[in-house]
């Protein structure tokens, strides 16, 4: 990426290119637009003025970063996690650490954004669609925060296997709503939350979780998470005086990604999406759409979609909830075919043992989402120099997954670890 | 001139062409033929051939539970056009196709053209491809002799009911509310201002569809729009199970009788 860059800027000119996407009819290339039901078109267009008349508005982006910074709890802090790093013996491995955030997640930095963006479009409620919750929570204390009403949809599986999560959002004010139909998870609930918007468009603004779904919701996403990056960048050259070798995220919708990628494209950093590889390579045991998708129009977008060969949706899977979604943003599709981001996928079981080892020696319990982008990102260090450094972005914190972890490894003890 | 063309030029300043929905597949392939053919005896003008998707956001709860039991029961896009094929050798009404974008666009848009047509195929309808993106689509089924057609919505401006008007290669079908598909106990008022304006703006037929559930809510939209949609409210007599034929049969007559009412 070193050749054909602009003198005045730093950045190659292809991922200048980028920097202008997406166009005006929402597209990142061929991926993305618009594809969704008539009826919906004023309401994004509406949106879409909104969000860009608000964004450069300086005081409400002066009162949103007031609000992510003594309320959100950012920045948050980039940790150099040394013992992880001594014991794979390669490069240093450092963690922004999202889990850190008012909520436990990433997922704030939009919601925030979002409700006060609705609430400044005079709109009275806000909906959700979630699947590990920590969006759901995320919007529902925005949502409280702001003075909106909040309904979050979810699918009855997630429900079950993500309770703690149900009852803060419960506790925070929110309704939840069980989402009964098609696989009863996160790819439902959007479909519900869409059925919602479209007949409550005058009150309510759908408060879209992830970097997917019509134009403008993968700009406006990329546009709040992008906080994640820049802050990186930052502490970066405050720490290490360059820039890091390698970024790695998670990939479901590809929200936490896209921000903290978005700031760094072109810069030179190698950046790496990482997808669930489930259980298996075989239709429904994994939600690894970038890697065996095909494109597809799916939840208004056009971009990668894990779908049959008659074009239906396919059902997928991922212990960690939040990734276990058959679609991926629009504009990941277009770094991966640019060739300015890669993806790549983890199994389950590497997720969990990830968890453990960073539990174990770090003393951080990382969400089963961004273990995905910890068990990428050891594998890697230990192939890499130790001069050599490594930014994971750690998007959550685990606690909502402690059930799961717990049966994956019953009796659990005070055993050490490092022993494998 | 198409069959579409045709059957409102024959029906103009009489009554409102009655066309209904029925979801292919559901309760089964046989079923449903029987389903198609029942209707057309018993007065639809065109029908309206659900192409099932696994996730159809413009829907209700009674289509998104039609869809799902037709894809347990192996429906296919090959297989729905199949299925129109046969129905095609029973009549010379219009057959319309109403489905999402994703199965089309796998099929392949240009590929389902022209299969379409052969299966005899008259116009389709596609939920989720706004006016916006409806460009790449609409050129490779004109190219077969497909109509397609464009969706209006109450919230709409003036600006896009005219590019609606202009775009449609079919007919226009003006969307009663806002919501997805399902039965409603009463009409939206703004529907039949949202009818004038497109009117006021096309020479092209206007349909009317969401919500209509009943012979009442049949009569008065036939009184301002040249054709009605019955979905919902049909697939719900096909749910209830036991004989339901013949309860299906009085119902499409009914509303047959409400639009003849005129």
């Amino acid at each position: 990426m070193e050749e054909d860059l602009n003198p005045s800027n730093g950045i190659s000119r292809k991922a200048e290119a980028l920097l202008s996407v997406p166009d005006r009819a929402g597209y990142f290339g061929e991926y993305g637009g618009r594809f969704v039901p008539e009826p919906l078109i004023p309401a994004l267009e509406e949106l879409e003025d909104a969000f860009i008349e608000a964004f450069s508005d300086s005081s409400f982006r002066e009162e949103l970063t007031n609000v992510l910074k003594r309320y959100a709890g950012r920045p948050t802090p980039l940790y150099l996690a040394k013992n992880a790093s001594e014991i794979l013996g390669g490069a240093r491995i450092y963690l922004k650490r999202e889990d850190l955030c008012h909520t436990g997640s990433h997922k704030v930095n939009n919601t925030v954004g979002q409700c006060l963006l609705a609430r400044r479009m005079e709109k009275e409620r806000v909906i959700a669609e979630t699947g590990a919750g920590q969006h759901g929570v995320a919007c529902a204390t925005a949502a409280a925060l702001t003075g909106l009403r909040c309904e979050v949809y979810m699918g009855e599986i997630d429900m079950e296997r993500q309770s703690v999560n149900v009852s803060k959002m419960r506790l925070l004010g929110a309704k939840v709503v069980p989402v009964s139909s098609g696989s009863r998870t996160l790819k439902d609930a959007v479909n519900e939350a869409f059925r919602d918007w479209v007949t409550n468009l005058k009150t309510t603004h759908y408060c879209l979780g992830s970097a997917v779904g019509p134009h403008p919701f993968p700009m406006i996403v990329r546009s709040l998470q992008s906080v994640i990056g820049e802050e990186t960048i930052r502490q970066c050259m405050e720490l290490e005086e360059r820039l890091p070798d390698m970024i790695v995220a998670c990939v479901g919708g590809g929200s936490n990604s896209i921000g903290m990628f978005y700031p760094f494209i072109g810069r030179g950093p190698r950046l790496i999406g990482v997808e669930a590889g489930g259980i298996g390579i075989e239709p429904g045991m994994h939600s690894s759409t970038l890697r065996s998708g095909e494109v597809g129009i799916f939840h208004g977008m056009k971009s990668y979609v894990l779908q049959n060969p008659d074009g239906q949706i396919c059902t997928t899977h991922s212990v960690s909830a939040g990734l276990d979604y058959p679609g991926v943003g629009p504009e990941h599709a277009y770094l991966k075919r640019e060739g300015l981001a890669h993806y790549t996928s983890v199994r389950d079981e590497d997720a969990l043992s990830a968890a453990l080892f960073l539990s174990r020696v770090e003393g951080i319990i990382p969400a089963l989402e961004s273990a995905h982008a910890l068990a990428w990102a050891f594998s890697q260090a230990e192939k890499m120099e130790k001069d050599e450094y490594i930014v994971v972005c750690l998007s959550g914190r685990g606690d909502k997954d402690l059930e799961i972890i717990e049966r994956h490894y019953p009796g659990l003890g005070g055993e050490c670890l490092g022993d494998g | 001139m198409g069959r579409i063309q045709e059957m409102f030029g024959e029906l103009k300043g009489k009554r409102a062409a009655l066309i209904t929905y029925f979801t292919a597949f559901y309760p089964d392939e046989e079923q449903s033929y029987r389903i198609a053919i029942a209707m057309l005896e018993c007065g639809s003008d065109a029908l309206e051939i659900g192409i099932p998707f696994s996730d159809p956001i413009l829907d209700g709860k009674v289509i998104q539970q039609t869809s799902s039991i037709a894809l347990e029961r192996g429906a296919t896009l090959g297989k729905v056009l199949r299925l129109c094929e046969r129905i095609r050798e029973r009549t010379e009404k219009p057959l319309l196709l109403m489905g999402y974008c994703n199965p089309i666009y796998r099929y392949g848009t240009e590929r389902f053209a022209s299969d379409a047509r052969e299966c005899g195929v008259d116009g389709i309808l596609i939920p989720d491809l706004p006016i916006d993106e409806i460009e790449p689509w609409r050129s490779a089924l004109s190219s077969k002799g497909i109509n397609t057609v464009t969706f209006c919505s109450v919230n709409a401006n003036p600006l896009r009911i005219r590019k609606a008007c202009d775009l449609s290669t079919g007919f226009i079908y003006c969307l009663s509310l806002l919501g997805t598909t399902g039965v409603r106990d009463e009409l939206s008022k703004d529907v039949f201002q949202l009818v004038r304006m497109v009117k006021s703006c096309s020479t092209k037929p206007v349909v009317v569809g969401i919500g209509i559930s009943n012979a009442q809510q049949c009569e008065a939209v036939g009184e301002v729009a040249d054709g009605v949609v019955v979905g919902s409210a049909l697939m719900q007599v096909v749910m209830r199970g036991g004989d339901y034929l013949s309860e299906l049969k009085a119902k499409v007559r009914s509303f047959a009788e409400a639009l003849a009412r005129r």
